[in-house]
């Protein structure tokens, strides 16, 4: 008991009553990961910390969303910037289930195709990959079939 | 759901077979007034004038009608119209929309929009279904069968869009072998190969052509392609390493022919013209019923 009060005065990011916690966000992805999953377009209220110290990747980020809780969908669109993501869902300042990010079988916008021939560099389309492999990374398009690399993703 | 033919793997074995059996057909009788009343748009984004000739006999022979543009520089595309719009008004006026185009995807992206079946006439590098199914069944006449085929591909394997499509529909037959001939530059793709190594087909590759070329059934040569390259000096460097000559013929099995996508350049050397194992001139003729085949499939007439 004494360990969590210690733990909960340490608190850099103020608890949440209810709503979901986004934690071990690589800090130099913190706003794409904000962008992706809309919370800038939303009015629930959010506190978010970054340049925390993190064991695992050197500076971490954490977002607290009140009052929101993700579809799986939703929250895997995040594995590619911040595949070691872990979120804790809140009740009544509990944690009733914690989850971790997946890479899902197709990717959606977020990605660019590395193939600069591809019809999606050149018109306002939406990218479309199907996951061939996720250890390394390894994206094919719908359109032009190419396959991009974990080290030539590119982000919008 | 509409039957789009964008890529050689929209097709099952099963279609594969159906475009042959109704290809043989249209060899037989190649004026049928299937089309009667309908229009078919033609758009050619980037020249091509064999494959353009080759679909417009083809409708015409069918008894349909043509719109459509043979260069980019007089359609809306020049204009600086995108794609999706080319296509959302064409599709008003068409019942098929047949097209060419220099991006990658860039047929996928249009079948998405299109409300009329569309069908692949090569998207840049990537695919052209149509010259697949036209290697295939000219495959099938020579050989008899698509089974046990020992293929010889040589040239540009790395950019040749046509080499991997036809590695592809080959794989769907029983135990073919392939052989790959090219230089270090424009070996073939890792990815077909792990392809192969998946299904347990046999391949082996070579950078010499040799005698070695006596076993084969078919020869599939191709064109290393300038535009394909970004760097004119690599292309200077390969451009002339494997020529086929008819002195290199001798050993080859009676049944063996060669297929050639066309144009060439100087990749077969006038003298094999005249080898009964020249094929790729009728294999350009076999493209017309080919594609007559495939236009019926589409649009349910067959």
């Amino acid at each position: 008991m004494k360990e969590t009060i210690k733990k909960k005065l340490k608190l850099k990011v103020s608890a949440i009553k209810d709503g979901t916690v986004i934690d071990h966000i690589p800090a130099s992805n913190l706003f794409k990961v904000i962008s992706i999953l809309g919370l800038d377009k939303i009015e629930n209220q959010i506190t978010f910390g970054t340049n925390l110290e993190s064991e695992k990747l050197g500076a971490k980020a954490i977002i607290k969303v009140s009052d929101k809780f993700f579809a799986d969908d939703e929250i895997n669109k995040i594995a590619l910037i911040a595949p070691h993501a872990k979120l804790n869902i809140i009740k009544d300042y509990e944690v009733v289930e914690k989850k971790v990010v997946e890479i899902p079988e197709t990717i959606k916008g977020i990605v660019k195709c590395f193939n600069p021939k591809c019809i999606t560099n050149h018109e306002k389309i939406a990218t479309c990959f199907s996951v061939i492999a996720k250890e390394p990374l390894a994206l094919k398009c719908k359109y032009c079939e190419k396959i991009t690399s974990e080290d030539q993703i590119r982000m919008y | 759901m509409k039957k789009d033919l964008i890529s050689i793997t929209d097709y099952s074995k099963e279609e594969y077979l159906k475009i042959m059996k109704l290809a043989a057909e249209f060899e037989e009788n190649p004026n049928q007034d299937l089309l009667k009343g309908k229009v078919v748009a033609s758009l050619f984004f980037e020249p091509s004038t064999r494959t353009r000739l080759s679909f417009e006999t083809a409708i015409n022979r069918l008894g349909g009608r043509i719109v459509g543009f043979a260069d980019p520089d007089s359609s809306s595309a020049s204009k600086g119209e995108t794609l999706h719009d080319t296509i959302r008004m064409v599709s008003n006026y068409a019942d098929l929309i047949v097209m060419r185009h220099p991006l990658e995807g860039a047929a996928r992206y249009a079948a998405e929009i299109s409300p009329v079946p569309v069908i692949n006439a090569g998207d840049g590098a990537n695919q052209h279904p149509t010259q697949t199914l036209l290697d295939m069944y000219s495959i099938l006449k020579t050989q008899g069968t698509l089974d046990n085929m020992n293929i010889f591909m040589v040239g540009d394997l790395k950019y040749g869009r046509t080499v991997h499509s036809l590695l592809m529909a080959m794989s769907e037959f029983k135990n073919p072998i392939f052989n790959f001939i090219a230089p270090k530059e424009l070996e073939m793709p890792r990815v077909y190969k792990m392809f192969l190594r998946e299904k347990g087909i046999k391949f082996f590759e070579y950078k010499e052509f040799t005698d070695i070329i006596s076993e084969a059934d078919i020869i599939y040569m191709t064109r290393v392609q300038k535009e394909r390259f970004s760097d004119p000096i690599e292309y200077e460097k390969v451009k002339n390493v494997y020529i086929l000559r008819n002195s290199m013929l001798n050993k080859t099995k009676p049944n063996m022919k060669i297929l050639h996508p066309l144009p060439r350049v100087n990749e077969i050397h006038p003298d094999v013209d005249s080898n009964e194992k020249a094929y790729y001139f009728t294999q350009a003729r076999n493209g017309v019923f080919t594609r007559e085949a495939i236009i019926a499939h589409t649009m349910n007439l067959k």
